[in-house]
């Protein structure tokens, strides 16, 4: 059963690189693939609180490489997914205190025993994030319609075309459609136009995200939740299914769904 | 966007920002400055014109984006050719 290891990365920091793993771990571990995931972010760890096992903690990713304690006991079991692991990174050391070589030796020894392996790259194009893509057999750029995000997201598109790291597929996340709508925020066409990858998810913004991490539990658990779908249907992807991107019109104003009802638009 | 903004012709701030990266990411991924590109295009002038008359005033020079490779276009018009002395010695 030889893993899938999957890195996520932006470039930019705050896109939603740890709330997307969070919820494509929940999502396939949902959906009976047994998943496991590491925090890439040596020094600012939050993939933990995000799938709400921060109390859990008693080993980390530096203490399996500086040979502390063992692997195993370094993975931390989900509270409700029993097919989901987390191994979270060291908060009081820096992204030096693990190199490239180190972070493939601990997925190589994780690749046998699950589906997927998901890796929370930190921001930024440095060691950190170097390390985090050096395993990985896919990366998922993480970015939202925005220039600053767009502009991120396009020099790291080119440092993994140059590191020949395979084409990265995009997720468009924080989407507002009515914003789109009304051409104050760029349409999933013209970022696709402009980085020129292939797309594997929109996610429209949804404070329901906000709430799911208040409350530890990932927002792919609700199931009313668009945003939720939208990484519900990421995670299918992932596992090689043909899913129709969401109907973001769908969720117009009252108004614009009575003219839908009504055969009018 | 609102009424009045669309209705006094101002662009709508997607385009705008569509518009400002198409820019920013030729820059970005082929690590040419605006300035480099003008001395670039001053050395082409230069070396071209030793070998045929061209219209420096009407080249154009600039960086096209075809999916994720650049290229670099110039478009160089020649001066009409005026026939070498050659033959009427």
């Amino acid at each position: 059963m030889p893993a899938q290891v999957i890195t996520l990365t932006s470039g930019k920091g705050g896109v939603g690189k740890t709330t997307a793993t969070a919820n494509l771990a929940v999502a396939l571990a949902a959906e009976k693939s047994k998943v496991v995931c590491i925090d890439g972010d040596i020094g600012l760890r939050n993939l933990d609180v995000i799938l709400g096992l921060e109390n859990r903690i008693v080993y980390d990713l530096v203490d399996v490489i500086e040979g502390r304690c063992r692997l195993k006991q370094a993975m931390i079991r989900d509270k409700k997914l029993p097919d989901l692991y987390l191994i979270p990174a060291a908060q009081t050391r820096d992204k030096n205190a693990i190199s490239a070589s180190d972070m493939m030796r601990v997925v190589k020894d994780l690749r046998s025993d699950f589906d997927f392996v998901l890796i929370d790259s930190p921001a930024g194009i440095e060691r950190g994030f170097r390390n985090a893509i050096a395993a990985a057999d896919r990366v998922l750029v993480v970015t939202n319609p925005e220039v600053s995000a767009v502009r991120d997201a396009d020099r790291v598109i080119g440092i993994l075309e140059s590191e020949e790291k395979g084409p990265a597929a995009l997720i468009l996340n924080r989407l507002n459609p009515a914003l789109v709508k009304s051409k104050d925020m760029l349409s999933p066409e013209d970022v696709l136009d402009l980085l020129a990858v292939e797309l594997i998810g929109i996610v429209p913004e949804d404070e329901n995200v906000i709430i799911a991490s208040n409350r530890g539990a990932p927002v792919a658990y609700d199931a009313k939740s668009r945003a939720g779908q939208a990484f519900r249907n990421i995670a299918k992807r992932l596992k090689g299914e043909t899913v129709p991107f969401l109907d973001l019109e769908a969720q117009g104003s009252l108004w614009e769904r009575i003219q839908r009802l009504t055969g009018r638009k | 966007m609102g009424f009045f903004d669309r209705f006094f012709g101002k662009k709508a701030s997607a385009d705008s920002a569509k518009e400002r990266l198409q820019l920013v990411l030729i820059h970005d991924r082929t690590d040419l400055t605006p300035a480099e590109l003008d001395s670039l295009r001053d050395d082409l002038i230069a070396t071209i014109s030793r070998h045929v008359a061209i219209d420096a005033k009407a080249m154009q020079i600039g960086v096209e984006h075809d999916g994720r490779s650049q290229r670099l276009v110039a478009d160089i018009p020649l001066k009409a050719a005026r026939r070498k002395s050659r033959k009427s010695k």
